[in-house]
């Protein structure tokens, strides 16, 4: 098993994170544009993503049957497939993968939780370590007002419902999100995240993005996969 | 009462309290006839009035049928495959298990945290890894590792039972031989190294499984009288301290005083 920090691959990761509604699914999107206009093979991995593990998530949402352990635990399955899947496989032919979340939402939302912090990390100890993580950073309030404006209806877990912090959900899921955000602060330094404000503009963000990727893409890169037209 | 101790880590929100029950987890290799044991000692146990849970690997409402599903399509990854385990254990550990032990149940488990460490280990999964994600895993009062030399004799036994080999018990997965049967031997004799190996670690109670089922199912029922009437109850891990696979002294094994055929057949096998 090769831990976290030594694999050694061809290919380049780049990773989003960010609170919901930080704008970073966004961001990883114009990104991803951009790469394949200029030509690189590109691939996109999503979180909960893993045919394997889908239908048990579905229904455990559904049904309420998670525990904050087991809640962790069915996540890490999902990624692991999804590492061996589609990361490990276009990272070692030379491909440039882009995930939107990474094992640090994880680390953020299972510690929030009450998962013990060094557990989690153990946990996660297979998974490759990004070539830059990027953390879009919004305040609390900002990241609320946007989720609130785009979903009407908060999901049981996504507002942290399940930990009976309060009966309001908006409260509740206020205090996760808060909560989340801390971690996320902790692992700048923990984790060498790339904190970009997320409160600029749009365009702006992009261009910090695209200058901090370009200084890792290579042209031979764009010659390292042949992908049908 | 006996207080709640873990192998690492609790789990979250787990309120550590005093509880009842009696968590005994029967471990073995494929084919050893752990699930028979597991159903002789529950009806005995019943008989004599104590209310039993059983449980095993796969059988959690929340990951059992998925990890089922995934494993019929031989498409699960190595490490994919051990974290599914492990949320199968997690969910069985705090759904099933936790409460029933609270509320003074005789738990009994085909299998526990070893079996899924020593698949995961002959799998190339780092030790230590596997062990710390286990260490929510409840310290059990006894386990009874089910024990068969020969794997040979297991092959024989898989066979016998009219189910024959399963793409996973035979790890056909890692390429270890052509067909089933080659490959089900070379697996097994990984899996028993493995076995072996904690046997010290984690303080098993060593047991001759290729007795016949009769002497071996009477060698658990006293062990198990033992660790169901004694108050305070000790630890496996506590109480047991096991050498190496043979050399058990059977004085350094409590539990087991009074049935030292589990110790004599496996110095007989040695001598």
């Amino acid at each position: 098993m090769i831990s976290y920090g030594h694999h050694r691959y061809p290919g380049r990761l780049f990773v989003v994170e960010g609170t919901d509604g930080s704008g970073k699914s966004t961001q990883l999107g114009l990104l991803y544009q951009w790469l394949k206009a200029e030509g690189y093979p590109v691939f996109f991995s999503e979180w909960n993503s893993s045919p394997l593990v889908k239908d048990t998530t579905r229904r455990a949402k559904k049904r309420r049957l998670f525990t904050p352990t087991t809640f962790s635990l069915l996540h890490a399955t999902d990624f692991a497939d999804r590492t061996e899947r589609n990361i490990i496989p276009p990272l070692k032919a030379g491909a440039i993968v882009l995930a939107d979340r990474y094992i640090y939402t994880a680390f953020a939302r299972d510690v929030a939780r009450g998962c013990d912090r060094a557990w989690v990390r153990e946990v996660y100890k297979f998974a490759v370590k990004p070539t830059v993580a990027f953390f879009f950073r919004a305040p609390l309030d900002v990241a609320i007002d946007r989720i609130a404006s785009a979903r009407p209806v908060l999901k049981y877990y996504e507002a942290g419902m399940d930990m009976d912090w309060s009966d309001d959900e908006e409260e509740s899921f206020k205090m996760f999100q808060g909560k989340i955000l801390d971690e996320y602060d902790h692992m700048v330094s923990e984790f060498g995240l790339t904190a970009i404000d997320a409160t600029q503009s749009i365009r702006t963000q992009q261009r910090q993005m695209r200058d901090i990727v370009g200084r890792y893409l290579k042209e031979e890169l764009k010659e390292k996969v042949v992908l049908p037209k | 009462m006996k207080e709640m101790k873990f192998y690492g880590t609790a789990l979250p929100g787990l309120e550590i309290e005093p509880y009842s029950g009696k968590l005994i987890v029967i471990e073995g290799t494929d084919g050893v006839g752990r699930s028979t044991h597991v159903a002789l000692l529950r009806t005995w146990l019943e008989s004599a009035g104590h209310a039993v849970l059983d449980t095993g690997m796969t059988r959690s409402i929340l990951a059992g049928r998925g990890i089922k599903d995934a494993r019929e399509g031989h498409t699960l990854g190595r490490l994919t495959m051990q974290l599914y385990y492990a949320t199968d254990f997690a969910d069985r550990l705090e759904n099933q298990m936790l409460p029933a032990l609270r509320a003074g149940f005789v738990v009994l488990t085909d299998r526990y945290i070893y079996s899924a460490i020593a698949r995961a280990v002959v799998r190339g999964a780092d030790p230590e890894w596997v062990r710390s994600i286990y260490g929510m895993a409840l310290v059990p009062d006894a386990v009874f590792y089910l024990r068969m030399r020969s794997t040979e004799e297991l092959a024989g036994r898989v066979l016998g039972s009219g189910s024959g080999f399963d793409y996973w018990e035979s790890g056909m997965d890692l390429g270890l031989g052509n067909d089933y049967y080659d490959s089900f031997i070379a697996y097994q004799k990984q899996l028993l190294r493995e076995f072996d190996r904690m046997s010290g670690e984690y303080g098993f109670h060593v047991v001759d499984a290729s007795r016949p089922v009769r002497r071996v199912a009477g060698d658990l029922r006293r062990a198990v009288s033992r660790i169901i009437e004694e108050e305070p109850v000790s630890s496996g891990k506590e109480s047991v301290k096991v050498e190496a696979r043979e050399k058990i002294k059977p004085s350094g094994v409590p539990a087991l005083k009074e049935s030292p055929k589990i110790d004599s057949q496996e110095k007989a096998k040695t001598a």
